[in-house]
């Protein structure tokens, strides 16, 4: 049953729809807050997207080789095969061999990590946990921000903290690539004990201090590859799920019409 | 009135008369499948008026079968056990050929079920469905209910990952506020001191083979309870009231092929929406498959936020909204037991929103609101404004049923005429 | 107006109906078809299975003259023998009291249908499984050793097959062809690589 709408309707729904859209750039605008911080290195790393392409094969291939050089000594790929990963990545055998497999293994053995477990935990506090899964259990930006938001902390063992997994267990090991930086923190007024009003550390911006081996936006380019090959390692299959998804809901439009063309023809019946 | 042309024929359908073979004579001499076909098919009639809302029960079925498939393909690859579980998931995603489909089918059917079941009821709201003569009707579809929430709940345990882990932990120990036997009872649940691998062994059991057996048996009776009342429609009117000289409802047409013929266009489009979300958004941002559960389980570290699969949310948000939990258990029982009470409490002479007045339509628009509120503040962590809100929606959604019994009394209805509407389409 | 929900009227268009029923049906039976396919699929050894099924390397340098090791290479066992002078001498002389002397019928790598069954007089590389219903044939090297003119070879305790020191069966066995060989390779003088017929691919 339907009741008439007043004619003033239509040209108000139009006008608050307008609205609407006007109100985007607005908010965008509104939510760009001016910071103390703004403007200065690392302020809106919270922000930070990996921004990587998963069917970028040699972006996946660069990432591979960089698993391999600075992470595989700590950290086990343990549900994914060697020879799924030259498979995926377009890496002939012999060069996975030669490049990638570490002496004694097999093509077909998963990828594990020489480190003892039970060292590492003696030596970090932690066993390094395996990153199969990390992309898809934390997101692909959560490990890009944990990548660069590494700084300088003397207070830790490893003399290194992190904002984004703040005392992380895990040393700064791109140190080497990246440069070292500190983090400069700015007193903040906070709510306290019993209502009242005290001080809480919030961070401010970067502060370089030794260049690393590759510019920043080298060092941005190889974690952004390192994170996309860990997101293909967290999922083989899905540049191939969604290939195949394109042709499936196009078959289901077309046996959907046909349906309906059908029902339209019987309904006609119907009175 | 029966169809009439010159042979006498049927018209509406193509000249596919039933062949009577041999074959086909022998096995009706035995079972009545011709019988069955002209009872519950082509001589079953429905109200011609259904519209959207009436798809969702034989999606609901869809569904069901689509479970029922790709589970018992998954459970020829999972390994159920504390040590194994987790691992055959990736086997099955990564190792298993097309196993991540097969996977993905499962646990977006699981949601997708919920949808269609929330709409599906949400239709019986709308328009009396559940009033006289079809309240068993009504409380058989509760009973489903539960037991898909049984079955749902259960189901998420067996990846074992951290969610599975803390969330069976969450809720088991919410049996334990039953008063004397509570603690016990919980213990008895797990089958050991903390939720464990007896516990992850026993919800596979139930949830392959118990839970499922439960469900197709409540499905069937539901569908004996439907066919034995006839339906109900969006006017709220009683077809069967006004028959031709045939003694077939003037306002019906018979089930096949009007309604086979329609609900297939509703499954076409039910799998377009379905497709899109299994080969392109599977996880929906971690609503159907939640980012913690990519992690193994693990009795010494509790997710940050322990949040419920989000068709379980409305309820949980319930829970957290009182500071007691054992009162919190009880309302949050209540909220799912208040559906099975629907039919005495609705006072209303007419069964269809359209013919209602102000008050019951404001109560259906608020409980849905609040539903929908509850159901995103449930995924949010349980602290400040989010608890007030809770609270405020949490009352709205129990005076929906429980003042019911009076505004459904006082509420200013409609006519309703003697004739279902239909605009032909 | 009419006063029932159908009425026959001149716009039924039964061809067209039947079209359009058959046209969904078509492409529903497809679509069926394209869904059963990942399914069926399901079941074909899984990669985890293909990677555990890779050919298997043996160190033959270790194996005594005259003895046999078993291993195990997609799920069967594979008897290597490493035959002396006398145990090959021992393969010819009895091709009548053979089924298949020249291994026509029986299974087996293009290199291994000769008299001995392998790629080089020394080692012999079978499947350890009686190709009668599949128990594994026991080794009885010595001549004489099942009765006076028993040339050595196998023998399987289930239904009594035999066979010779090259794998091929006897008449009066229930079994009705020779052990099959599998594939198998040298990569170097010391390795046995079965499963592979060459250095590089898998079966």
């Amino acid at each position: 049953m339907r009741t008439d709408m007043p004619r003033w309707a239509g040209p108000l729904l139009a006008a608050l729809a307008w609205l609407a859209v006007a109100c985007i750039p607005l908010g965008a605008w509104a939510a760009d807050e001016g910071t103390e911080g703004a403007g200065k290195p690392g302020a809106d790393w919270q922000s930070w997207r990996a921004g990587n392409d998963v069917s970028d094969r040699a972006s996946l291939q660069r990432g591979a080789r960089n698993f391999t050089s600075y992470c595989l000594g700590c950290h086990s790929l343990k549900y994914e095969r060697w020879s799924r990963l030259g498979e995926d990545l377009a890496i002939p055998g012999n060069l996975l061999q030669k490049d990638l497999l570490p002496p004694g293994e097999k093509t077909t053995d998963y990828i594990t990590t020489s480190m003892p477990a039970k060292d590492a935990a003696d030596w970090f506090g932690k066993t390094p946990p395996d990153l199969s899964l990390m992309a898809r259990a934390r997101s692909r930006d959560y490990l890009y921000q944990f990548l660069m938001t590494f700084y300088v902390d003397p207070t830790r063992q490893t003399g290194a903290n992190n904002l984004r997994l703040p005392t992380t267990a895990m040393p700064d090991v791109l140190s080497e690539l990246g440069g070292l930086k500190g983090a400069v923190f700015r007193d903040v007024a906070a709510p306290g004990e019993g209502g009242q009003v005290g001080q809480t550390q919030v961070f401010d911006h970067f502060e370089p201090l030794v260049a690393g081996r590759l510019s920043p936006a080298e060092y941005q380019a190889f974690v952004r590859d390192t994170v996309n090959f860990l997101d293909y390692v967290s999922e083989p299959t899905q540049t191939a799920r969604r290939a195949l998804g394109v042709w499936v809901v196009l078959f289901l439009l077309v046996f959907t019409w046909f349906a309906w063309l059908m029902k339209r023809e019987y309904w006609k019946d119907v009175h | 009135m029966a169809v009439k042309t010159a042979t006498g024929a049927p018209a509406r359908l193509p000249e596919a008369a039933a062949p009577k073979w041999g074959f086909w004579a022998w096995l009706n001499r035995r079972m009545p499948i011709d019988e069955f076909i002209s009872s519950q098919l082509t001589g079953y009639y429905a109200p011609k008026n259904f519209n959207f809302w009436y798809f969702f029960g034989s999606l609901a079925l869809v569904v069901l079968v689509l479970q029922l498939l790709t589970g018992i393909f998954l459970t020829m690859f999972y390994k159920p056990g504390e040590l194994t579980s987790f691992d055959s998931v990736e086997y099955i995603m990564r190792e298993v050929h097309w196993g991540w489909l097969i996977r993905y089918l499962h646990s977006t059917g699981a949601s997708a079920f919920f949808i269609v079941v929330y709409l599906h009821m949400f239709r019986a709201l709308l328009y009396g469905s559940y009033k006289a003569p079809r309240e068993l009707l009504w409380l058989i579809g509760m009973f489903v209910y539960l037991a898909l929430m049984a079955e749902a709940f259960m189901g998420y345990v067996l990846p074992w990952g951290n969610m599975s882990f803390w969330g069976a932990q969450v809720i088991v120990n919410l049996f334990g506020t039953i008063p004397g036997i509570g603690p016990g009872l919980v213990e008895w649940i797990r089958g050991d001191y903390g939720i464990a691998d007896a516990t992850l062994n026993r919800f596979f059991a139930l949830h392959v083979a118990a839970v499922p057996l439960g469900l197709l048996l409540l499905v069937v009776l539901h569908l004996v309870a439907l066919h034995e009342t006839g339906s109900n429609n969006p006017d709220g009117i009683e077809i069967k009231a006004k028959t031709g000289p045939d003694g077939k409802p003037l306002d019906g047409i018979p089930f096949h092929p009007y309604y086979t013929v329609k609900d297939v266009v509703g499954i076409g489009v039910f799998f377009v929406l379905f497709a899109l979300v299994v080969f392109f958004v599977p996880t929906l941002g971690g609503l159907f498959l939640e980012g913690p559960n990519f992690e193994v389980a693990n009795p010494l570290s509790t997710p940050e936020h322990i949040a419920p699969v989000w068709y379980f949310t409305p309820f949980y948000a319930i829970l957290r909204a009182v500071p007691d939990q054992r009162m919190g258990a009880l309302l949050m029982g209540l909220a799912v037991a208040s559906f099975l009470f629907l039919p005495w409490l609705d006072r209303s002479p007419v069964k269809s929103m359209r013919y209602r007045g102000w008050m019951s339509r404001t109560g259906l628009t608020l409980f849905v609101v609040s539903f929908i509120a509850l159901g995103y503040l449930g995924l949010q962590p349980a602290e400040g404004r989010y608890v007030v809100l809770a609270r405020i929606f949490a009352f709205i959604y129990f005076a929906y049923f429980w003042l019911m019994p009076f505004y459904t009394r006082i509420d200013p209805v409609k006519p309703v005429p003697e004739r279902v509407t239909y605009h032909a389409h | 107006m009419v006063d029932s929900a159908i009425t026959a009227d001149d716009g039924i268009d039964l061809s067209r109906r039947k079209f359009l029923t058959q046209a969904t049906i078509a492409t529903g039976a497809v679509g069926a078809v394209f869904v059963a396919v990942p399914f069926i699929e399901s079941w074909s050894p899984s990669e985890r299975a293909r990677a555990q099924g890779a050919p298997v390397e043996l160190d033959i340098s270790k194996i005594d003259a005259g003895q046999m090791t078993t291993i195990v290479w997609r799920r069967s066992p594979i008897y290597v023998v490493r035959r002396t002078p006398e145990m090959v001498a021992r393969i010819s002389g009895h091709d009548d009291q053979l089924k298949d002397p020249g291994s026509e019928s029986s299974d087996q790598p293009a290199y291994a249908k000769n008299t001995l069954r392998s790629r080089s007089a020394e080692f012999l590389v079978l499947v350890g499984t009686c190709t009668h219903l599949g128990c594994l044939p026991k080794q009885r090297f010595d001549a004489g050793e099942l009765y006076p003119s028993w040339p050595g070879g196998f023998f399987c305790p289930c239904h009594g097959s035999r066979f010779d020191l090259a794998g091929r069966v006897f008449q009066g066995s229930p079994a009705s062809i020779n052990l099959r060989v599998p594939p198998y390779s040298y990569p170097n003088a010391r390795t046995l690589l079965v499963g592979a017929d060459d250095a590089k691919g898998a079966a």
